[in-house]
């Protein structure tokens, strides 16, 4: 599954959005959205300097 | 300014992004005559602040800027290198030259680079992304914009991207591949109050309490400082993230620890070569977006302001002579690399050994250097200090002196 954005810790630095592989994050005037084209690399997840965002669906 | 859903706006130029490239660029492009919209999609240039606002005074002249004393927190006496067994190398005015510098109120600094340039002409808006190209028969002819819930577009012959690490104009105009983990550095920290540093000093860690990259203490005064943290994103292991690193660095420091944050800053930088391209037809990048940050110091608001004035001279002269083909914009692809790049170079060359240095050789180098006197701080000199001492250290590197 596609990563998940947890609202509550996110910054909206956009630190995930310039390493996501395949430019699928966007992050839009309040919420922060991954598309399906998502390959599910992990990178996003990863890079995000304050545990943000996390691998949805287990 | 006002828009409705579905208007029309007619430019020479839209720039992408209200930091200091796309400001600056804009700036120099409406001296010369050409008409600009620079778009920011935050609701206030410059807020919130992601930067650690350290810069050098070495570009003023250059930007045509008397001083900048508004957005100016402390001015700095010099830099102290810490090795990972606290041995401190004290680099002063004296040494640094040019190179040292202030520790800036950043988002009173963007919003100056903007008022410089609407001083010349330009016209802002804020709140206000760009979400798309439009093209018209294969070419550029400006971006689809969002204000305030409406959709507008901006027409406009040539388009700047300055949109930052996140960049998309760079990827619409598919002009670059995807970053290398080890080349993205990865950002946390805090402005502290309440600590005890030397607050004429900018102050780096090295070593392992950040792999790969460093801890810097920026301060902003007596007692404030901004205490964050590069490492390099191919390091990071398990779960621990840039943040938690930042965490332990704070609590096992006696100047840092008593602090109190005021406010806490995420982001990444790209520490890479320059890119291979930074126009495409109609488009040119500018600043981050290009990949122009320092890679030996992750900084790079100074590249972005020169590269900045190169875009927007350049971009006046496009739009005088009605030239926005590829072949054209490789004036401005010359233009910045002849200023730019051999450094950028030079330095990224540099940070792909320094990354690899493990905390021994970190108190070698420091030791080797806090026994001589430098005559400069440059790669050159610093090497050949190191070598007096530890010539094995040096062998790596030797292509640099
Ligand atoms: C934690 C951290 C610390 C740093 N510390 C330093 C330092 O001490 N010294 C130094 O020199 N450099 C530092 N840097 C790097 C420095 O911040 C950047 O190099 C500099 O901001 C680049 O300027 P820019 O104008 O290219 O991009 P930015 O300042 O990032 O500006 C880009 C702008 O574009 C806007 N934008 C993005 N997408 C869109 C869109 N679609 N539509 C409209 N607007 C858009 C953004 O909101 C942003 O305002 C640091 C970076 C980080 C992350
Ligand atoms: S990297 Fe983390 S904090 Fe930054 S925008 Fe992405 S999810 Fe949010
Ligand atoms: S998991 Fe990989 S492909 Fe999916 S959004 Fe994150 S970085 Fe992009």
């Amino acid at each position: 599954m596609k990563p998940e954005v947890n609202g509550e810790r996110c910054m909206r630095c956009g630190a995930c959005v310039g390493t996501c592989p395949v430019n699928t994050i966007f992050l839009k005037e309040f919420t922060l959205e991954i598309n399906d084209d998502c390959t599910e690399c992990g990178m996003c997840v990863k890079v995000c300097p304050i545990d943000a965002l996390y691998m949805g669906g287990d | 300014m006002d828009v409705k859903e579905g208007d029309v706006l007619n430019y020479d130029i839209v720039v992408v992004g209200g930091g200091p490239a796309g400001s600056t660029a804009a700036r120099f492009a409406a001296k010369e005559g050409a008409d600009v919209l620079v778009l920011e999609k935050r609701q206030e240039i410059g807020s919130p602040v992601r930067c650690a606002e350290g810069v050098s005074l070495s570009w003023l002249e250059e930007l045509e800027i008397d001083n900048i004393d508004s957005s100016t927190s402390r001015t700095m006496k010099g830099a102290i290198l810490y090795s990972p067994a606290g041995n401190k190398l004290k680099i002063t005015e004296r040494l640094a030259g040019d190179e040292v510098g202030v520790v800036l109120e950043r988002d009173r600094f963007d919003k100056d680079m903007a008022r410089l340039a609407v001083k010349e002409g330009a016209d802002f808006m804020v709140k206000t992304s760009a979400v798309g190209l439009i093209k018209e028969d294969g070419v550029v002819k400006g971006v689809e914009a969002r204000y305030l819930g409406k959709k507008f577009e901006v027409r406009a012959d040539l388009v700047i991207g300055a949109d930052g690490f996140e960049s998309q104009v760079g990827r619409w105009a598919g002009i670059y591949d995807s970053l290398k983990p080890k080349d993205i550095m990865t950002c946390f920290q805090y402005r502290l109050t309440g600590v005890n540093m030397d607050p004429d000093f900018t102050h780096f860690y090295m070593g392992s309490s950040a792999p790969g990259g460093y801890v810097w203490a920026f301060p902003k005064d007596e007692n404030t400082a901004n205490v964050g943290l590069g490492l390099q994103f191919s390091r990071l292991k398990g779960e621990k993230t840039p943040k938690d690193y930042l965490d332990e660095f704070i609590e096992n420091h006696d100047d840092y620890k008593d602090g109190e944050a005021v406010d806490m800053v995420a982001g990444a930088v790209a520490v890479t070569h320059p890119p291979e391209k930074a126009i495409a037809p109609g488009i040119i990048l500018v600043g981050d977006a290009s990949r122009v940050v320092d890679s030996m110091t992750g900084g790079g608001i100074v590249n972005s302001l020169k590269q900045g004035k190169i875009a927007g001279e350049f971009a006046a002269e496009a739009v005088r002579e009605g030239k926005f083909d590829e072949e054209f914009l490789q004036k401005y692809e010359k233009r910045w690399r002849d200023e730019l790049e051999n450094k950028l170079w030079r330095n990224y060359m540099a940070k792909e050994t320094a990354m690899q240095l493990d905390d021994i050789t970190f108190d070698k180098i420091i030791d080797a250097l806090s026994n001589i006197e430098l005559e400069t701080v440059t790669i050159g000199a610093i090497l050949e200090g190191v070598k007096k001492k530890y010539p094995e250290l040096v062998e790596e590197f030797q292509n640099m002196i």
